[in-house]
């Protein structure tokens, strides 16, 4: 048990230690789907972290009466719950975004960040905790999607969320809004991630290093690529 | 393929994995004779779509070249720009481009050739794709409409209309006379409508032994007999074998893109399965396929094969059991 860990950290790894998409990889089917705007990732950023913190309560809140056998079973009617309230209240209240995000809503029941952390988290921990790292999550999924978002709606249209950027000579790179603009997006950010975390364990080492080996000796490093 | 470039010249020995395979030229002195053997093609575009072509392919060329020196410089690596290879991926890029296209658009395409096609990759040698065929599938991604739109040669008095006689053939039922085909005098992308010109420069390649013959005949049979076959049973509708060979951008691909070193397999019967099927993959994009044309998808495709195809095609060792 993580007993240990305080709990403003249960927090902070979902944004960047453990970021759902740049670091775990999860949720690629929405992620790469609807990521066509910034507007249509906040949206589904956020469907996915009222689902995510909400269903993580719930299991969490009954961790101990759910038998092993069934678990899998039970996670998936606690999140279908959650996810049918998204869906109704999106096609009531927004039905644009709801609209252009089609079947990804319903789809969030199968998204694997959701059901991971239930088993790999909420099941295991109280509920205060799964709710810190429910929405942690949530919010670095969030975050995730709306960068991709951003990025491919500037480049793919010109614009952010809906207002026209680029000067009136930019034609629009069409690829961007294609499948293939997802993939390579999404490919060159989480090497752009690894690249800069990459970084900061090589200054942290560094700094280790300088700390006890004395400084007249000439330390000889190797290239970690 | 030689050994690899960066070596230190430190040591006297230089300690290289396998495959070792032994060739006339060194990396640097045969891509040098790629840059030659392309230079009929450059001359042909500039006669035939006019002196703006010509600042296309130095744009391409410059741009590669720019982009691999600044990502070598920012990787921390040895610049080599005069080992020709950006040299030869900015040309490739620039003549399989169409006439008069945007200068920002062959820009674009030529950092992503280089970046994404080569260098993501960890730089010559160890590309999947080859790069100027990615930097073109980019571009007709993002630009679908400038990059099939030909202009018509600028030069003959009667030219053909502007559509290429691979998209007359496919929306029109129209099939474009050999002898033009032949010359270059007809829509197309830059470098790729003189199969003349393109047929200098490979020739030159083979007799050198820079390239291996056995790709180019390897696509040059297989689009005659699947051709042939789709000819044979309705010759109104579906092109002979002649015309698949000088149209589009079928001898550019077979001389040029599918031998590429990198890229293409190792050894000769790799070599006589990846030509074959290249020119499957284009005879049924060709006919059956949304676009009219598909060599390039089709080298893109099977160079996705290579090592498949390498793992498969490993020459029995001799006194090995069967």
């Amino acid at each position: 048990m993580s007993k240990q860990v305080a709990l403003s950290k249960e927090y902070v790894k979902g944004l960047w230690e453990n970021n759902p998409v740049f670091k775990q990889v999860l949720g690629m089917c929405p992620m790469l789907a609807v990521t066509t705007s910034a507007e249509n990732g906040i949206g589904m950023g956020l469907a996915t972290t009222f689902v995510l913190v909400f269903s993580s309560i719930i299991i969490s809140s009954a961790r101990k009466l759910i038998p092993s056998q069934v678990r899998i079973a039970s996670y998936i009617l606690v999140i279908a719950t959650f996810v049918t309230i998204v869906d109704l209240v999106l096609k009531a209240q927004l039905p644009s975004l709801s609209k252009a995000l089609g079947p990804f809503i319903p789809l969030i029941v199968v998204n694997c960040l959701v059901l991971g952390r239930q088993e790999a988290f909420s099941s295991k921990n109280h509920p205060g905790r799964a709710f810190l790292d429910a929405l942690g999550m949530g919010t670095g999924f969030t975050i995730a999607l709306v960068m991709l978002g951003g990025a491919r709606e500037i480049l793919g249209s010109g614009q952010i969320l809906g207002i026209t950027i680029m000067p009136e000579m930019f034609e629009p790179w069409l690829i961007m809004i294609l499948p293939a603009g997802a993939f390579l997006t999404l490919g060159l950010m989480m090497a752009l991630f690894a690249h800069l975390s990459l970084r900061k364990k090589r200054i942290e080492r560094d700094a280790i290093l300088k700390k006890y080996v004395k400084p007249e000796e000439p330390v000889k490093m190797e290239e970690t690529e | 393929m030689s050994t690899l470039t960066t070596a230190n010249p430190a040591y006297k020995l230089e300690l290289t994995s396998s495959p070792h395979i032994h060739s006339r030229w060194s990396t640097k002195q045969a891509m040098w004779m790629v840059v030659y053997a392309l230079i009929p093609a450059v001359i042909a575009a500039i006669v035939f779509f006019g002196f703006y072509q010509l600042i296309i392919i130095s744009m391409s060329v410059c741009v590669c070249v720019l982009t691999e020196s600044a990502i070598k410089y920012f990787r921390g690596r040895e610049i080599s720009i005069m080992d020709g290879s950006g040299i030869i991926t900015g040309l490739l890029l620039g003549l399989i481009l169409p006439p008069n296209f945007s200068l920002f658009g062959t820009a674009l395409g030529s950092v992503v050739a280089i970046a994404l096609g080569k260098e993501i990759f960890g730089g010559l040698g160890f590309n999947i794709f080859n790069p100027a065929l990615v930097g073109r599938a980019f571009l007709q991604a993002t630009y679908p409409v400038p990059m099939t739109t030909w202009s018509e040669p600028s030069y003959a008095v009667d030219s053909v209309s502007s559509a290429t006689p691979l998209s007359a053939m496919k929306f029109d039922a129209v099939f474009a006379g050999k002898t033009e085909m032949l010359l270059g005098n007809i829509g197309g992308s830059l470098g790729e409508t003189s199969s003349l010109a393109i047929l200098i420069g490979g020739i030159f390649l083979i007799a050198i032994q820079v390239v291996n013959w056995r790709i180019p005949v390897a696509m040059t049979l297989s689009v005659i007999v699947f051709g042939g076959i789709f000819w044979l049973i309705d010759p109104a509708v579906y092109p002979d074998p002649i015309f698949h060979i000088l149209s589009g951008g079928f001898l550019m691909g077979a001389l040029f893109m599918a031998t590429d070193w990198v890229t293409s397999p190792l050894n000769s019967k790799g070599m006589w399965i990846y030509g074959t099927a290249i020119s499957l993959v284009i005879v049924i994009i060709r006919l059956f396929g949304g676009l009219p044309e598909g060599v390039m998808y089709a080298i893109l495709f099977m160079n996705g094969f290579v090592p498949l195809i390498n793992k498969y095609s490993v020459p029995r060792i001799f006194g090995e059991a069967k």
